[in-house]
């Protein structure tokens, strides 16, 4: 059964229609690259897909696993394994991301029926993992995301895919605000992350991301539908060719 | 769905019918007729068996109280109390002097245990039945003054205390066993014709606590008075006394809840803190009395003077406070910093939601030398509620070198609940230095979305969130009222989806 199942997929927000009848199919083991010019879609399909408020689907499905994932509340979501990794991680005063990772993992996993993690063990597992990603252990004890650079915010949402171990990721955006040796650091964070199980949508403006995390399908969107789909090769051509020859169509 | 619109109906559905301590005690009680006169006031006085001096205090109290009118400067709408249509005594029956916990009336004690403050464990541990396995660790100590309606039933770990010097006691009793303290310290902080509300209290005060610790002294465990209110119609105007003698230290803790019902009831409190010399008081609060229901029936109005004179040189004052209850709340704990190099602090955490009415702040007046003061102050309101901090900050002429620091920040959440912050600094000498800032925001959609992401509930997020925003003055709480001031936060905005 295929993972992830967007059906013709139409969104309005407010009066106008960004989504026109968007399909996309996604198997677990696959990483699909989501690449498109502004304004084509691509962050409001990652935003539906996750739930966020304020979009009105008018027509088409998503299917998680064959469920109607539309059904479900942002937290149902993530439980059942969405994850949606933000373009620009919002900071929260006040809130240790020590703790905020162990509330955030023990509602999933009580969601799940699953028991909560002990402080010892949640320790442990948090240690190896900030560990693999260079992550010092003071910037745990910091509020969430507060005072954090660039890099360390997208790190730090990098820490919770690991620590949450989705079954899909969406990536909005991963590269934005992003100099080429914290790139290299955080795509590392996701090929680490890359099994047979989990499946991966890496949305992105710019074919440079695409260098370091290799997809198995690249899909180009415009004007709120995918235009064209192809193998990894299609990033290095658009990168060539540019997005004006879809957008004009 | 729009977000802001999401955002709307969360809030709607958070509503105040959250109460978890609203249940009444079925007990038998004696109370004095209702309304007030002179007769009421000697009615009282003559119950607690108090001296002649005592009754003309309150008497005087009550003749300068008719000759004034209700305030009505606060940012506060309730309707009219009819001070006659109140019962201003109330106390269990039967009414006889208590040796032992075990006279206290079952049902009360199952009230204390309902409400999470086990007077009889602690009264175990204490000794009244030693336990069996030896000494209870030092950090578990908390001595209790259980005040029911207008009587004090419980004070526990009186032995050991009594051990250290520390007096610990209802004011009822300390009026007849410490006159000399009580006649010197009672009222000179709050004199009788303070305000409204104060000088009513002086008249008709029936119980609360006393506290005394001599000099040098540090008291050995954290006092701590719970005031419950369970009769219909009636009034509580408790007195609270502290004071820290040369070079003293004590913490106290007070929480406060009450009965759901349909009909608005009256508290008026006074307290009083005095610190000499190099004494040091700590006060903190977790009000939680009955806000009234989600479309803004019944619930406590809660005018409260409390006040705090740093009397002598180095002394230090710091109140603490949580107020997530009420129907209206009219509150201002303030400090005098009247000695050298004295210092006075005030945090709080103050949650509206529903229909209530918060109005609250503090006064740090600043007289002696070098004094200084701080003031952290989060309000967050939800709901339709409004949520006012009103602060006064003064240095007189002689307070030369007098230092300030104030912070409010208030937390929106919804679009049809009010935050408002009306400072009013006073510097009548070139020499003081007055810090002031204040924010207001909303919580956002944007973080909210962030949170449910990760797979917190909304509700979950709104509460980690508002935790964040008020942890600065959480720190400031002990220990074991930190805890349970959390999760009453998290409870005051939940909604009754389960």
């Amino acid at each position: 059964m295929a993972l992830l199942e967007v059906k013709d997929l139409q969104v309005r927000v407010e009066d106008r229609e960004i989504l026109h009848g968007l399909s996309l199919t996604v198997n677990p083991g696959e990483v699909h690259a989501i690449m498109g010019p502004n304004g084509s879609g691509k962050s409001t399909l990652s935003h539906v897909i996750a739930g966020k408020p304020g979009y009105e689907v008018t027509g088409g499905q998503i299917l998680f696993r064959g469920e109607d994932l539309l059904e479900m509340e942002p937290d149902e979501r993530a439980a059942k394994g969405v994850f949606l990794a933000f373009q620009y991680p919002v900071e929260i005063p006040g809130v240790a991301t020590m703790n905020f990772l162990r509330t955030a993992l023990n509602a999933q996993r009580k969601a799940r029926g699953e028991s909560e993690y002990s402080t010892p063990d949640f320790l442990k597992k948090v240690r190896e993992v900030s560990k693999s990603l260079n992550i010092p252990q003071d910037m745990l004890k910091r509020g969430v995301n507060v005072g954090f650079s660039g890099g360390e915010k997208k790190r730090n949402e990098i820490l919770q895919m690991a620590l949450f171990e989705p079954s899909l990721c969406i990536l909005d955006e991963m590269d934005s605000g992003l100099d080429i040796d914290a790139l290299r650091i955080a795509a590392d964070g996701v090929n680490a992350l890359r099994s047979l199980e989990r499946a991966m949508v890496v949305i992105t403006h710019y074919q440079r991301l695409l260098n370091y995390i290799v997809p198995d399908y690249v899909h180009v969107m415009a004007k709120g539908s995918v235009v064209k789909t192809g193998g990894k090769e299609l990033a290095l051509q658009l990168e060539e060719s540019g997005y004006a020859q879809f957008e004009d169509a | 769905m729009p977000a802001v619109q999401e955002t709307v109906d969360r809030v709607r559905r958070i509503d105040v019918d959250q109460y978890r301590y609203g249940f009444e005690t079925l007990i038998e009680s004696e109370k004095a007729p209702k309304g007030l006169s002179e007769d009421i006031v000697r009615f009282i006085s003559e119950k607690k068996n108090e001296p002649a001096w005592m009754l003309e205090w309150r008497l005087e109290a009550y003749r300068r109280w008719l000759t004034m009118t209700e305030p009505t400067w606060a940012r506060v709408h309730y309707p009219k109390i009819d001070y006659q249509d109140l019962y201003y005594y109330a106390a269990p029956k039967p009414k006889k002097t208590l040796s032992s916990i075990d006279e206290i009336d079952p049902e009360i004690l199952k009230t204390y245990e309902k409400l999470g403050i086990p007077l009889r464990e602690v009264a175990i541990l204490e000794g009244v039945e030693p336990p069996p396995g030896g000494e209870p660790s030092e950090q578990r100590k908390i001595a209790v003054d259980a005040v029911f309606d207008s009587v004090s039933v419980a004070t526990t770990f009186q032995k050991e205390l009594k051990k250290a010097g520390v007096i610990f006691m209802p004011i009822s009793e300390a009026i007849r066993e410490h006159p000399e303290l009580v006649r010197k310290y009672l009222g000179s902080v709050v004199p009788t014709s303070d305000n409204f509300f104060a000088t009513l209290n002086s008249a008709v005060f029936s119980d609360g606590s006393f506290v005394y610790v001599p000099p040098g002294v540090r008291c050995p465990m954290e006092l701590s008075t719970y005031f419950r209110i369970n009769e219909r119609n009636t009034g509580q105007f408790e007195r609270t006394l502290i004071i820290a003698d040369k070079g003293s230290y004590v913490s106290y803790l007070e929480g406060c809840t009450a009965p759901q019902r349909d009909e608005n009831q009256l508290h008026a409190a006074v307290v009083e803190l005095i610190a000499l010399d190099d004494a040091e008081i700590k006060y903190s609060t977790v009000q939680n009395w009955y806000p009234g229901n989600s479309e803004g029936l019944g619930g406590i109005f809660n005018f409260v003077t409390k006040r705090g004179d740093c009397r002598g040189a180095n002394s230090k004052i710091s109140w603490t406070q949580v107020e997530t209850g009420s129907a209206i709340t009219w509150k201002y704990p303030s400090c005098i910093l009247r000695g050298d190099n004295s210092r006075g602090e005030f945090y709080s955490i103050a949650i509206s939601n529903g229909y209530q009415q918060v109005d609250s702040g503090t006064k740090m007046i600043h007289l002696g030398k070098n004094t200084s003061s701080r003031i952290i102050s989060k309000g967050i309101a939800a709901g339709k509620s409004q949520n006012t901090y009103r602060g006064l900050v003064t240095a007189h002429r002689k307070a030369t070198g007098a230092r300030n620091y104030t912070a409010c920040d208030s937390l929106l959440i919804g679009d049809k609940c009010g935050a408002h912050t009306v400072p009013y600094v006073e510097a009548k000498n070139s020499s003081a230095t007055f810090e002031h800032e204040a924010t207001t925001s909303k919580i956002s959609e944007d973080v909210l979305f962030y949170c449910v992401q990760r797979g917190l509930s909304q509700e979950e997020a709104v509460g980690l969130v508002v935790n964040g925003f008020v942890k600065d003055v959480l720190q400031q709480l002990p220990m074991e009222f930190a805890v349970e001031a959390q999760k009453l936060i998290s409870i005051s905005l939940e909604g009754s989806v389960g």
